[in-house]
């Protein structure tokens, strides 16, 4: 069972290892290995799984140390695997809903001269996010880290014929650097602290460490996972990564990627346990980030952007109930497994609307396509249903449990936070509804399509320039994923939610405690149903109801600002680029002036010096004979001086 | 007789010696007064060498001498080289190696 931990990271590995230096000869081929490959790691993970599942509950952890990485006098580094109930589930979430996503993208790349190429990365990643939830040390997660910032960079500028798609790319993997800045440093601490980085001694043993350095490293970790997780402030890169294919913006927020960041705040409980300023920061991060995205997603009229709105905020739910403790880890998790299914869904169900629009994403061009997409409407709406709670279904158990454990943080941030919450689950009904709403209800707005200005990427839609959009249903094998997914999407969350089986398994890792709500679960369960109504309602009023023009109207101040996504550009580009603009300019006047100044002074001082001095240097013999006669008269003085004193 | 009195006569002649090669313009003549001035040194060791009681001051006045001959060799061959290419003897017209 041990040999199959490294096998695990092995065989993506292996996989986008050949598929990339395999050459054309494998282009025929490329995408099934890809898929076979996804599909057999996701076999050995269930069989780990079972095997896990074996065993006793407080005996579910296997560590196999594979070698020793870097042995250096008193620094020690093994590359090493853990498995726990934690790193098991991650790993079931990304080889099945990543294989499904192959599978997809084999229908959905069917077109692309480079699949092969699209399926080698696509391995990468999967075997980089492996390495990243399979490390038992914190530097191999960070090997694992910087994999999967790399296979994002090289999946959304897939098409980097595009510059928007190399734009994209290059912001998101500057972004990412910015978290990783935080991952390193915080490595480094927990090397200075503990002198070790494997998860065994750092965890068992930080309330050793003092607060302060806690809390350091737990700042530093918060940002690392904002950067991979696209929170705030490190939040702008998620909406421009829609460049890339769908199925990659399937895979980055729901699999893989996005989630790294909960993983990483929720594998080091023990130092936000005790670390409560870290943990606040947490705490505050996932709730504004919640609203934020949430507000962005209902302004957007690309479908992709919607819904990488809706991806930050539900991050936000998973990031806020992992800074609420005990209360929460097991919530974020559980969040995180039943947003995978919902939202790989729903990223899919997009890529299948887009497939049969000639590659439209704007949503004010959609409508009316539930007649002509059938499976595809079926699907998506059931992954809508789930991820805006509806009851029964996987959002609605999860989502439920992460507001009810907001208010069980007691006190005025209880409300706060439960509040936010709340109103950040009448958003997401709201702009999810409208999503739903402007695709598949309301008459048809269609437009010949694409726009002369945005010329197409896929080559796929080349062909079809200028002509009417002929909706139809997608290939069996990109809609097959779309229904097992939705089928997760409503089955899940119940299954999990059975005599709390997902807190008696996640439990022994993470800790849980029940809060002390003052506001009881069915109070909690019953406000969460009114707000999402609520939003529903609003939506099939503004969308539903009226007809939706197809230029987009002004809108209000919000709606505008949203539109720019909070203008977060705007923000970075006064703070960062004018600033570090300031700040170059600063610098380089101090080098010219003050280091080339002192520079250049002492040598110009050197050289007048030296230009006087030469004038003793007139070539009379004489005139040296008297300084050599004058020179030792002054010596023999001093000697007779010392010797006298 | 007062061995002191030597080293009055060696100060003199080194005095006049020094004198010589800062004032005087001619090659040889400033030539023998560093001669002048060596043989002062020589008498002022050999005086030490009487005052000491032993032959340290005798041996270096030797070593002297041989270095005073190699030097009157290569001098006097370098002052006649420059006599010929510059028809003078004057130290002072010999300036060229300057900034």
């Amino acid at each position: 069972m041990e040999n199959l931990i490294g096998l695990l990271v092995l065989v993506p590995l292996l996989g986008a290892g050949v598929l990339l230096c395999g050459g054309r000869r494998l282009d025929r081929a490329g995408h099934w290995i890809g898929t076979l490959v996804a599909a057999l790691s996701f076999v050995i993970g269930a069989v780990l799984f079972a095997g896990l599942l074996g065993r006793a509950a407080d005996d579910r952890e296997l560590d196999v140390t594979v070698f020793s990485w870097v042995p250096v006098g008193g620094f020690h580094a093994d590359a090493g695997f853990q498995l726990d109930q934690l790193s098991v589930t991650f790993v079931l979430l990304i080889t099945g809903v990543g294989s499904l996503i192959h599978l997809y993208s084999v229908g959905y790349m069917a077109h692309d001269e480079r699949r092969r190429r699209f399926f080698g990365y696509l391995n990468l990643f999967l075997a980089a996010m492996l390495l990243l939830v399979l490390a038992d040390n914190y530097l191999l997660l960070y090997v694992g880290w910087e994999g999967v910032g790399l296979a994002s960079y090289l999946l959304i500028g897939f098409w980097q014929h595009k510059p928007s798609a190399a734009t994209a790319a290059k912001k998101a993997f500057l972004v990412n650097r910015v978290g990783d800045v935080g991952l390193s440093i915080a490595v480094m601490l927990m090397f200075t602290t503990f002198g070790t980085f494997a998860f065994g001694p750092v965890l068992d043993h930080a309330d050793r460490a003092g607060e302060g350095r806690l809390t350091a490293i737990g700042l530093m970790l918060l940002l690392a996972a904002c950067g991979k997780s696209a929170q705030v402030p490190l939040q702008s890169w998620l909406g421009d990564a829609m460049e890339g294919p769908t199925p990659v913006s399937a895979l980055i927020h729901a699999a893989t990627m996005v989630t790294a960041g909960v993983y990483l705040i929720t594998r080091s409980a023990a130092i936000f346990d005790a670390a409560p300023v870290a943990q606040a920061a947490v705490v505050a991060v996932g709730a504004v980030t919640l609203l934020f995205g949430a507000i962005v997603g209902c302004a957007k009229d690309d479908i992709k952007k919607a819904l990488a709105g809706s991806t930050m905020s539900q991050i936000g739910y998973m990031v806020l109930a992992a800074g609420l403790g005990p209360l929460g880890y097991v919530f974020a998790i559980m969040h995180l497994v039943t947003h995978g299914f919902f939202k790989a869904g729903l990223f899919l169900g997009a890529g299948s609307v887009m497939h049969g629009m000639n590659d439209e994403v704007d949503m004010r061009r959609y409508g009316g396509l539930r007649k002509y997409m059938p499976v595809t409407f079926v699907t998506f709406g059931l992954g809508y249903l789930a991820i805006i709670g509806f009851p029964g279904l996987s959002g609605f158990f999860s989502k439920d449990k992460i507001i009810e454990a907001a208010f069980a943080k007691g006190g005025t941030e209880g409300w706060i936070l439960g509040g936010a919450a709340l109103l950040g689950a009448a958003i997401t009904a709201y702009y999810m509804t409208r999503v739903m709403v402007l695709t598949f209800f309301g008459e048809e707005r269609w437009r010949p399509a694409p726009s002369p200005d945005e010329p197409s990427a896929e080559p796929a839609a080349a062909a079809h320039e200028g002509a009417m959009p002929h909706p139809h249903e997608s290939p069996k094998v990109m809609t097959i994923p779309m229904i097992v997914l939705a089928a997760g999407s409503v089955l899940a969350g119940g299954l999990f939610s059975i005599d709390d089986a997902f807190v008696r398994w996640l439990s022994p890792v993470t800790g849980h405690e029940e809060g002390n709500s003052p506001v009881g679960a069915l109070t909690v369960t019953a406000a969460t149903m009114v707000v999402m109504v609520l939003g529903v309602a609003l939506a099939w009023f503004q969308y539903g109801r009226r007809p939706v023009p197809v230029t987009p109207p002004r809108g209000s101040l919000l709606t505008r600002a949203a539109r720019r996504d909070l203008l977060q550009d705007d923000i970075n580009h006064i703070v960062l680029v004018r600033g570090g603009d300031h700040l170059v300019r600063g610098l380089a006047r101090v080098d010219h002036g003050l280091v080339d100044g002192a520079v250049n002074g002492t040598a110009a001082a050197v050289g007048g010096a030296s230009a006087r001095l030469r004038r003793l240097q007139n070539g009379f013999a004489r005139s040296y004979a008297v300084s050599m006669f004058g020179g030792t008269a002054v010596l023999i003085a001093a000697t007779l001086l010392m010797r006298a004193v | 007789m007062n061995p002191v009195n030597y080293l009055y006569l060696a100060a003199l002649l080194f005095t006049i010696g020094a004198a010589g090669v800062l004032i005087r313009r001619n090659a040889i003549v400033v030539f023998m007064c560093v001669e002048l001035m060596l043989n002062a040194c020589n008498l002022a060791f050999v005086t030490f060498a009487r005052m000491h009681g032993n032959l340290d001051g005798q041996i270096i006045a030797f070593f002297t001498m041989v270095v005073a001959a190699a030097e009157v060799v290569i001098g006097l061959a370098i002052i006649l080289t420059i006599f010929r290419s510059r028809h003078s003897a004057s130290v002072d017209d010999a300036s060229l190696l300057k900034l």
